[in-house]
């Protein structure tokens, strides 16, 4: 443990805390449940379907942390919250406390809290998980609680930045890796700014993630705290096409950050794909979480289908599948090759998917549609799998089950399985090193490219991730560029 | 925000923009599109960029008053401003020193072709424009295509100007007189494919700039995917110009009724 956290451990009312209670009464007391909106009304508005934890449930939960001497959780979170020292803030009363501890490390603890994938970070190392085999305490919706706690007390803190040094840096896209790394990086004094594609802020979590889940307001909220910090927004330009890299580095910019992401979307190149009615889940995301299309007073139009398949399994398959149930789909179904243990989507996201009467039809495949006289999508035609040998990825592998065929009537078809890098930047940069997948090749521990000039994470460098990742890449990222640039 | 710096009614249902947008000005080249969105409400829809002038900092798009989203657009007056732009966006037109260039534009098609015109005069080429209309009103920025063209055949379906007949006889005519190294056609989707077809048959090579359904002009979502030599491409990266024959034009015609 670091010298900083084991000093922070120390200090007198962690003791104080520590002592006032057994940890064998802590360890008793149940892990406090999130309420959750009724499923039979959720599934028919856009409201947040995780209603956060009141007060008293917070100070509940935040008990059953023990402060571990090796707290093996912050390990877990790939940006080093420092958890023990939140959630014992939250146990003291202290939330807006917790809520700038979280912000000693993450952009955007209100997201993160929101749509990490705690069962495999954090909550996965705690020491409830790991040594005591009980469920651990819950960590990310103790870090909601704190950062929500915050906004609503009208009382939000600005991190403390360094003095200006002048230096310019610039993010290309506003996705949770600019987002990060622009934090970080105002925070040590540089003049950031940051360019957005899009005519909105927040990539993934304006567009692709929707309001039941993550409402918008709140991405406008930690976002509005990055701008009092003083990162300067730019949208509706296309660094490689509006703006060049020589420009860029013309204007005096001093290093250059690529976040943009893995937004191409992948088709399975069957026959029939192209039938109305079938689109990628990154356009169906797009209109209605973007544009609105749900709303009659929004321009943009988005097919609201009554007998709707989404194929995929991962958590963007999920918010399809859950948001065109919402837009009045009858019938709903996620199709999926292999079986539901596979699925990489979260499992709260299943759970409430099931809930709100998604079926899922595991091990099946498409393997072409057919449509009406007009070129609408009307049925498909599906294939029986069975789970193989483990593949490369450790999963075991779907193999079709010969003969084993069958139609299901579909009127819209979302296809979700999967998501490759967006190629603008590799296209339009000089210097990079791209792979075959069309991923920029960086320096694992520092994110440099091949150009020292420029630094890239998050999906344009993993493919497609999870939120957290890429948030820590920005975090390295600018700890690496304030390194070279301080040389 | 965009400001609206000059407007000009080309047609009854044609409105001319010269828009404030000094980056897609330097940007931009022939071929390139930006896409618009006009009110907080408003849909993401693309224009092709018909010129730009680099000094003034100034873009100029052709938009026909075709449904809500263009009579948005087309309300706006000189002084107001466009929400958001986004570009240049696509791939640029490929030009060189083809040989003769037939290029075919039919109805609003005529401001998008603009740019490739003069681009393909400027790059030494022999030039022969075909503008196609309904009717003679509804020909337009005929003068401008004169100025960089060796030849301009206009043609009207009930030939109150120029000659009688389609935009596909014009062409025919020429092809038949001399040698055609390249067709470059852009106008509505049924229009170009009988272009193509007419083309495949004089084995002439033809490019199409393709007008599919968008959302974000960057490549994000597919929805403007179209089949091209039998692979799926996307017109707003891959695009929007394509080898004519190779596209699927029945199967693009179809999704253009999408939300029909």
């Amino acid at each position: 443990m670091s010298e900083y956290l084991k000093a922070e451990r120390a200090v007198a009312w962690r003791e104080e805390l520590r002592k006032s209670m057994k940890n064998k009464d802590r360890i008793a007391i149940p892990r406090v449940v999130m309420p959750e909106v009724d499923p039979d009304i959720r599934s028919h508005n856009y409201d947040e379907v995780n209603l956060g934890l009141t007060e008293e449930m917070a100070v509940k939960e935040s008990h059953r942390c023990l402060d571990c001497v090796d707290p093996t959780c912050i390990s877990g979170c790939p940006v080093e919250i420092n958890i023990p020292k939140f959630i014992k803030n939250i146990e003291r009363g202290e939330f807006l406390e917790a809520a700038k501890t979280l912000k000693e490390t993450s952009a955007l603890p209100a997201v993160c809290g929101r749509v990490c994938p705690q069962e495999r970070q954090c909550e996965n190392s705690c020491f409830y998980t790991q040594k005591l085999k009980k469920e651990p305490v819950a960590i990310g919706h103790l870090e909601r609680f704190a950062a929500d706690f915050e906004r609503n007390s009208g009382n939000i803190s600005i991190p403390e930045i360094a003095p200006s040094n002048g230096i310019k840096v610039a993010a290309i896209g506003s996705g949770p890796a600019g987002l990060a790394f622009a934090g970080d990086m105002v925070k040590l004094g540089y003049d950031v700014t940051v360019f957005e594609a899009l005519h909105e802020l927040g990539g993934v979590l304006r567009y692709g993630i929707p309001e039941f889940r993550l409402p918008n307001d709140i991405v406008d909220v930690e976002i509005d705290g990055l701008k009092k910090m003083g990162v300067k927004f730019e949208t509706n330009c296309i660094v490689g096409k509006t703006i060049s890299q020589e420009d860029l580095k013309e204007a005096g910019f001093k290093g250059i950050f690529v976040g943009s992401g893995a937004g191409l979307p992948n088709f399975m190149n069957i026959p029939g794909e192209n039938l109305i009615g079938i689109m990628s889940c990154n356009e169906y995301l797009t209109r209605v979480n973007l544009m609105d299309a749900g709303d009659p007073d929004s321009d943009t139009p988005v097919y609201k289908g009554k007998k709707v398949a989404v194929i995929g399994g991962g958590n963007t398959a999920m918010d399809a599948v859950r948001t065109a149930r919402r837009l009045g789909a009858e019938r709903a179904v996620i199709v999926y090759r292999r079986s539901e243990v596979e699925m990489p989507a979260r499992i709260e996201e299943i759970k409430h998917a099931k809930e709100e009467g998604i079926e899922f039809y595991t091990l099946h495949n498409p393997l072409r549609y057919e449509g009406d006289e007009r070129g609408r999508v009307q049925k498909m035609l599906l294939q029986r799998m069975e789970l193989g040998e483990p593949d490369q990825s450790g999963r075991r592998r779907p193999v079709p089950v010969e003969g084993a065929t069958e139609w299901m009537e579909v009127d819209e078809v979302i296809v979700s399985v999967g998501v490759s890098p967006n190629p603008l930047i590799p296209q339009s940069f000089s210097g990079l090193e791209i792979t075959s997948w069309g991923t920029i090749v960086v320096n694992n521990d520092t994110m440099q490219t091949a150009d020292d000039f420029i630094f890239a994470g998050g999906d344009i460098v993993r493919g497609g991730a999870t939120v957290i990742l890429a948030m820590g890449d920005g975090r390295r990222a600018a700890k690496s560029m304030h390194e070279h640039l301080s040389k | 925000m965009n400001k609206i710096v000059a407007k000009e009614y080309l047609s009854e249902r044609v409105v001319k923009f010269e828009v404030e947008a000094p980056l897609i000005a330097k940007s931009r080249k022939a071929g390139h599109f930006v896409i618009v969105r006009v009110g907080k409400k408003g849909e993401r829809v693309p224009y092709t960029i018909a010129s730009a002038d680099i000094k003034k900092g100034t873009i100029t798009l052709v938009v026909q008053r075709v449904g809500k989203s263009s009579e948005k657009l087309c309300s706006l007056e000189p002084g107001e401003y466009i929400t958001d732009m986004v570009g240049p966006l696509g791939k640029a037109t490929h030009i060189e020193n083809f040989g003769t260039v037939v290029c075919a534009g039919g109805g609003v098609g005529v401001a998008p072709m603009l740019p490739i015109i003069e681009a393909m005069k400027k790059a030494g080429n022999r030039v022969i424009s075909v503008l196609a209309a309904r009717t003679k009103e509804l020909v337009i920025l005929e003068e401008q295509v004169r100025q960089y063209s060796d030849e301009v055949v206009i043609m009207t379906d009930d030939g109150s100007y120029g000659e009688k007949g389609l935009i596909t006889d014009g062409v025919e005519n020429v092809i038949k007189r001399e040698k055609v190294d390249l067709c470059v056609t852009i106008g509505p989707a049924i229009m170009m494919k009988f272009v193509s077809k007419l083309t495949e048959k004089y084995d002439v090579p033809t490019v199409a700039s393709l007008n599919t359904i968008m959302v974000d002009g960057t490549g994000m979502c597919g929805a403007c995917r179209v089949t091209v030599g039998g692979g799926t491409k996307f017109v707003c990266i891959d695009g929007p110009e394509f080898d004519a024959h190779k596209v699927d034009f029945d199967e693009m015609l179809m999704r253009l009724k999408a939300y029909n």
